[in-house]
């Protein structure tokens, strides 16, 4: 199913959690950056392998054992080509970007870090992109730097260049703001970045569901996202890993699956991408992703990203006539997300308002504080677009809008 | 006289004239635009309700007939009619009565499945917090009998 923007009807019907009314208000669902919703082949896939399938996988010989273990290893294989990971050991199944980002602190972190060292972020991340390097630093005498962000959203890289010395460690930002949906320009601070021996994580939660992205021509050394915002399940994510690195980097949990050989004296690991999989993993979930990645990558991908960007030029413009109202993220390489403030109504009065007519939206500080620090207001309202999303739907919200404004002002 | 109860059937009838919650919603906004202002000396961290995604501060005094006077404020619009709410509903009651109040209004005008649950969960701190200060007044005055 390739899509055109005339097909946006017939794509909705794959997913059938859209076609819900609420009172008189239809469903209007604005929240893809949270969560994106499932097509119909995601959630079969989930039923067919717990009625068709359903077994541990890999050391069993039966049937059932074989069937769940081939479908899981493909989906590895299918994130392997969706990303453009040389090898399909590279990618590693984790509970999401979170559990990704922390399995990078906890293993090549420990093993790497030492006191003085100097990890660097940036000022927009999320807090998951935050903590876990917080934490390090602490158990490790390390450094924290920030990378500072700009009035339009963009990194600052003349100050990241003078940040950057032979005591960066490591760097670890996003290649799209989850915020204020703004795309980095990633390739100009990973080029600046490989004069020195410092690595790179990359977080693409916000990213892989809007452009393609090829971990190879990037060169990072990790990267990291979550199937939920990808049209797949929760509780799946992936980390990308240069397969170089992640053989020097020590097992983090120890358990089943990640084994060679046990005995009392000592334990020896499997191989990649195993040693990183400890314990039974999330099967279905893993499999579920596959069918997304299927899905996903049944659309094309070019039509898909003018349909976003005609969907944030139509709202950006809706915002821009509300008196008082501000856009945070105004450089002009975004992804389908408006992240706004009125001045002197808060989000959350928006955010019920937009309930109340069927619109879900997200309001708060979006688990980046210190960007919103940066920016002094306490969170914005922020509409995200997936690729469901209509053309008259961005009217309906506009419309809601004005009445929640005349309402609160 | 129980004006708790007295209080929370007006509440009940006047959300019963909407029609809808849009219109409720409006109600409680303008409900949030009548609360007295709050003295600027208690906007301050000590006297925030915990739970709550907006900003609540709330403060409660005993006047001298005994009745527990409160007090509140909110950074979000809809916030405040909430809290503006329970304060005409409570405020002006004897602690004994604000301890033992049973505020069966909110179920009856649908309150809890309209409120989203960050909001649900800010409403139900933000009488805790009101009960629990006339339960301190309450054990205070029993003290101070007691004596």
């Amino acid at each position: 199913m390739k899509v055109q923007t005339g097909h946006i009807e017939i794509l909705r019907d794959e997913f059938p959690l859209l076609h819900q009314q609420f009172g008189e208000y239809p469903l209007i669902y604005l929240d893809n950056a949270a969560t994106t919703q499932k097509p119909l082949s995601v959630i079969e896939s989930i039923t067919e392998y717990y009625t068709d399938y359903n077994a541990n996988i890999h050391r069993g010989i039966h049937r059932l054992a074989t069937k769940a273990t081939e479908a899981f290893e493909a989906s590895r294989t299918n994130v392997q080509s969706f990303i453009h990971a040389a090898y399909r050991e590279e990618i590693i199944f984790t509970s999401g970007t979170t559990g990704s980002i922390n399995l990078v602190a906890r293993s090549w972190g420990e093993q790497n870090i030492v006191a003085n060292d100097e990890i660097i972020i940036s000022e927009g991340e999320h807090h998951s992109n935050i903590v876990p390097w917080q934490q390090l630093a602490e158990r490790k005498g390390a450094v924290l730097r920030v990378i500072p962000i700009k009035e339009d959203g963009t990194w600052d890289l003349e100050a990241f260049e003078k940040l950057l010395s032979p005591k960066s460690k490591l760097i670890a930002v996003n290649h799209v703001s989850n915020a204020t949906g703004v795309i980095q320009n990633i390739e100009a601070l990973i080029a600046l970045v490989r004069n020195t021996s410092a690595k790179i994580l990359v977080d693409g939660a916000q990213a892989v569901s809007h452009f393609p992205v090829d971990v190879q021509s990037l060169d990072c050394d990790f990267y990291c996202f979550s199937g939920h915002k990808l049209y797949g399940p929760t509780g799946i994510g992936v980390l990308y890993g240069k397969r170089a690195l992640l053989e020097e980097m020590p097992p983090f949990m120890g358990g089943g699956e990640m084994i060679d050989r046990v005995s009392f004296e000592g334990t020896t690991y499997n191989k990649l991408p195993y040693k990183f999989e400890a314990g039974t993993p999330h099967i279905e979930g893993v499999i579920a992703l596959g069918a997304a990645l299927d899905f996903y990558r049944s659309l094309d991908q070019e039509i898909l990203f003018r349909h976003e960007q005609s969907l944030l030029d139509r709202i950006t413009s809706h915002l821009l006539s509300i008196p008082g109202s501000k856009i945070y993220g105004t450089s002009e390489h975004k992804v389908g997300i408006a992240s706004f403030y009125i001045s002197g109504i808060h989000p959350y009065d928006i955010g019920t308002l937009l309930d109340q007519q069927g619109i879900a939206v997200r309001t708060g500080h979006h688990c980046t504080q210190p960007l919103w620090e940066r920016f002094g207001i306490p969170g914005s309202v922020r509409i995200s677009f997936a690729c469901y999303n209509t053309l008259q739907e961005v009217d309906m919200v506009s419309e809601a809008l004005l009445k929640a404004v005349h309402m609160l002002k | 006289m129980n004006t708790i109860e007295d209080k929370q059937q007006e509440y009940i009838h006047a959300f019963n004239m909407f029609g809808d919650w849009m219109q409720k919603y409006e109600y409680i906004i303008e409900l949030g635009k009548d609360l007295p202002v709050i003295d600027a000396q208690y906007k301050t961290d000590q006297f925030i309700v915990r739970g709550c995604q907006s900003k609540v501060w709330l403060h409660a005094s005993l006047n001298e007939q005994g009745r527990v006077i409160f007090k509140a404020d909110s950074d979000a619009i809809i916030t405040k009619g909430l809290i503006a709410l329970m304060v005409d509903i409570l405020s002006g009651s004897k602690p004994e009565e604000i301890v033992h109040a049973n505020l069966h209004f909110l179920k009856e005008v649908g309150m809890y499945e309209h409120l989203s649950p960050t909001r649900s969960n800010g409403l139900a701190s933000m009488i805790e917090q009101m009960k629990m200060y006339a339960l301190v007044f309450l054990k205070n005055t029993s003290v101070e009998s007691l004596n």
